[in-house]
């Protein structure tokens, strides 16, 4: 083995060594920027110089093979440089206006598809599912290409009312941040305790404390110390599976998908909002979950037909109302939309405003 | 061992549509070079994820690996059937803090890729949600070679568990006109600073930085990060008159009014007889929304910063939490400027590490005891920007108010000098 090697603890490194030169050139000094046409943004600086930006698509779990594919592309257009997104889509930039359209030629012929700027639908944000994370109900990449094998029209034009921000999350922590639109995985059993492994695997307290509704007791099983959940408490979150890995809270049939829409996180014209849940019970079902993604279609063509230009999922919701929400997604209303976590009574509606 | 491809049926399915298929990509390097290692470990990868396609269940489990000098940043991943799928059985993951703004030149990239596809399985999601490079799939044995190089490149590990956490900011002035501070600049500052608290994690839970230059928040900071530092701007917004003409014309006026004049969520915009746009300032809340829409015309006003949203974070324990305003208006333009902001950011931390109970995040620690003791704690000066609107409940004890009254005439006295 060789000598272990103390680490450079040099943090993260200055963009500039990587960004292409003409944005180092206008660093600070840009003007105004518009779109040619989806998928093209164009940003013209104080000095009156240029910058073509194209952006296409990607799987974000990229292969080596494909990565070096991206960078054949920006070698052959951009002078070797390429940015990404916060969304993983990837963006090549260059001032030569006559390489746009070869670029986006290319880029389709090698399967990145071109969009996801302006009024799309942007590629979805995903976390790690079934491939790397060690407590997922789900598998977002497999979500994430089957929604996007259905919405691909969506993030090559830009006909929506306004930017479409779609989130997943393989469970309730909802790591995948607030969505227009939402597709997280939702329990709906307690969790079944491994009450064999309970005392080698886990730091009993500590599972007792990540419970939110104080569900779970210490107790004796078998004589030996263990745990056990109250389950007329417990609201299926799953919180106290990834502290604890005996307490199994996923399940191949009662892990189910909830949708919620509505968040966002820019604080343009409204303030932000957390996404709200509209649907659940939907069944987990792989390889392309085809009930949840007639669901997002459904909500995604109501609001394209009914929003006005420029309101968001949400605030198209607070305009219309959410009776008429629900009449026109033909979505089922129950008493699971009736919020009563605390300060849920914020969402309760306290007026003799109705909507008929 | 397993050098067949395993049959996936389930994977299959996800080859085929208009969308770049990951599952194409682990195929290419489960097929790719024998000689690699990357298409054994990918071969039983596959075995292993169309298995829990088909269970509805996923298969792996934490466990303690490292480096050298870090107490963070491989993500430990065993599987829990190894013995179906032997080569993958550890598939670990590095997580590596990019360039922020996520620039890459093609010589980085690739020797990235030849790094991966050495020592890993060639699997890299660019980017994790935290904003990392995952180089994903690396056995317990490769993962100090592995880091070795990516660290003599110039790159340095992320964070995990309870500390300070990698950092993601939008592209900022380096392609945005809408940048109203240095997005890219405010986060190498920031986490270079911190990088102790990255790699050595020892707080109650963890800390996350995120950087947005201007409301539009592309960086999604407002929920996603305990320290959400966002652009503003405290003048007049710039107007070009002649191009709100023009986009006047462009529209429509009737357009003009639905998308531009009524979407003001303050009412602060009228149309002129002459169209020209009547700007009331001091109603404008620096939204975005009318700039958004007219690119050309409109821009945000000279004197920029920074405001400070404090508490964002997702569900765990009590329900997602939006930050709230802390600091609604500092520069940051000068080192004196960065100097402050470092010391802010230093005291929100040690605060955290003082106070926050285990697995508490920093706006549950808040919520818990109360914005105003946080803002005493931090030594930072109340300001009405920081409520939605003021109490409405009588159940509070105040008599202190005479003197809160005379701090607060203080602060005014002194502003205004
Ligand atoms: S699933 Fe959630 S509510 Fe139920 S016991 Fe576990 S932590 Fe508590
Ligand atoms: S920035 Fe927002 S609040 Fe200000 S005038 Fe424009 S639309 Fe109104």
């Amino acid at each position: 083995m060789s000598e272990l090697r103390r680490p450079i603890e040099s943090g993260v490194p200055d963009s500039k060594q990587f960004m292409h030169p003409a944005l180092v050139r206008n660093y600070g000094k840009w003007a105004f920027h518009d779109r040619p046409r989806p998928g093209v943004l164009r940003h013209v600086s104080d000095t009156g110089e240029a910058v073509f930006t194209v952006k296409a698509g990607t799987q974000r779990q990229l292969d080596v093979f494909t990565i070096r594919k991206l960078c054949d592309i920006a070698d052959a257009f951009c002078d070797g440089h390429v940015r990404f997104t916060i969304r993983s889509s990837v963006e090549f930039m260059t001032t030569d206006e006559s390489k746009v359209q070869p670029l986006i030629d290319r880029l389709e012929a090698d399967g990145f598809p071109v969009g996801g700027t302006g009024n799309s639908v942007g590629f979805i944000s995903h976390t790690q599912g079934w491939l790397h994370c060690d407590i997922p109900g789900t598998d977002a990449s497999g979500v994430v290409k089957a929604l996007m094998d259905e919405l691909v029209d969506e993030f090559k034009s830009e006909e929506m009312p306004n930017r479409v921000k779609i989130t997943t999350s393989c469970c309730q922590i909802n790591c995948g941040g607030q969505g227009d639109i939402a597709i997280n995985v939702q329990h709906t059993k307690p969790p079944v305790i491994n009450h064999a492994l309970v005392a080698g695997v886990c730091e009993r307290p500590a599972v007792i404390a990540r419970c939110p509704v104080a569900a779970i007791r210490p107790a004796l099983v078998d004589g030996k110390p263990s745990l056990e959940v109250d389950e007329k408490k417990c609201v299926c979150c799953g919180a106290c599976y990834p502290p604890c890995p005996p307490m199994q809270i996923n399940d191949p049939v009662h892990s189910k998908i909830a949708i919620w829409v509505g968040g966002k996180h820019s604080s343009t014209r409204s303030k932000p909002m957390f996404h709200k849940l509209v649907a659940a019970g939907l069944p987990n079902n792989a390889p392309r979950w085809p009930e949840v993604a007639e669901v997002v279609k459904k909500i995604l063509s109501v609001y394209k037909a009914d929003a006005r230009a420029w309101e968001r999922m949400g605030e198209w919701i607070e305009r219309i109302g959410w009776p008429r929400f629900f009449e026109l997604t033909e979505l089922p209303f129950t008493k699971y939309h009736v919020d009563n976590w605390r300060g849920g009574r914020a969402n309760l509606n306290a007026s003799a405003h109705l909507h008929f | 061992m397993t050098k067949k491809m395993p049959p996936t049926p389930m994977l299959d399915q996800l080859e085929s549509g208009p969308w770049p298929s990951f599952v194409t990509g682990l195929k290419r390097l489960a097929e790719g070079d024998e000689g690699k290692a990357h298409s054994g470990i990918m071969k039983s990868l596959l075995g292993q994820l169309e298995h829990s396609y088909q269970t509805r269940k996923g298969y792996w489990k934490g466990g303690t690996v490292g480096v050298f000098g870090y107490g963070a940043g491989v993500i430990p991943r065993f599987s829990e059937v190894a013995e179906q799928y032997p080569e993958s059985s550890e598939f670990h993951t590095l997580r590596i803090m990019p360039a922020p703004g996520f620039f890459y030149d093609t010589k980085t990239l690739r020797q990235m890729c030849d790094i991966w596809e050495e020592h890993g399985s060639g699997l890299i999601a660019l980017h994790g949600q935290s904003g990392d490079i995952m180089f994903q799939g690396c056995r317990t044995d490769q993962v100090q070679p592995a880091w070795d190089k990516l660290n003599e490149m110039g790159f340095d590990m992320g964070g995990a568990g309870a500390g300070v956490r990698t950092a993601a900011s939008c592209v900022g002035p380096a392609r945005c006109e809408q940048a109203c501070f240095d997005t890219l600049e405010a986060h190498r500052t920031i986490i270079n600073d911190f990088t102790d608290d990255i790699h050595r994690p020892s707080l109650p839970y963890k800390l996350k930085f995120k950087f947005s230059g201007c409301a539009n928040d592309c960086a999604n900071a407002t929920q996603r990060a305990d320290v959400a530092i966002l652009g503003t701007w405290k003048d007049d917004m710039q107007v070009d008159q002649t191009e709100v003409q023009a986009k006047v014309r462009q529209l429509g006026r009737k357009e003009f009014i639905n998308q531009v004049i009524r979407m003001c969520p303050t009412q602060a915009l009228g149309l002129n007889d002459d169209d020209t746009l009547d700007i009331d300032n001091k109603s404008c809340v620096r939204c975005m929304h009318c700039i958004n829409v007219c690119t050309k015309a409109l821009e945000p006003g000279k004197d920029r910063g920074i405001c400070i949203l404090v508490g964002g974070k997702r569900t765990l324990k009590i329900g997602d939490l939006m930050g709230t305003v802390v600091i609604p208006f500092m520069k940051l333009e000068s080192e004196e400027d960065y100097e402050k902001l470092l010391e802010l950011a230093h005291n929100m931390l040690d605060f955290f590490a003082d106070n926050a109970l285990e697995h508490e995040r920093t706006g549950e620690m808040i919520e818990r005891i109360g914005l105003v003791n946080y803002l005493e704690a931090l030594g930072l000066p109340l300001d009405v920007n920081m409520i939605n609107q003021p109490r409405t409940n009588s159940y509070i004890r105040t008599d202190g108010w005479e003197e809160e009254a005379r701090k607060w005439a203080g602060r005014k006295t002194s502003a205004a000098e």
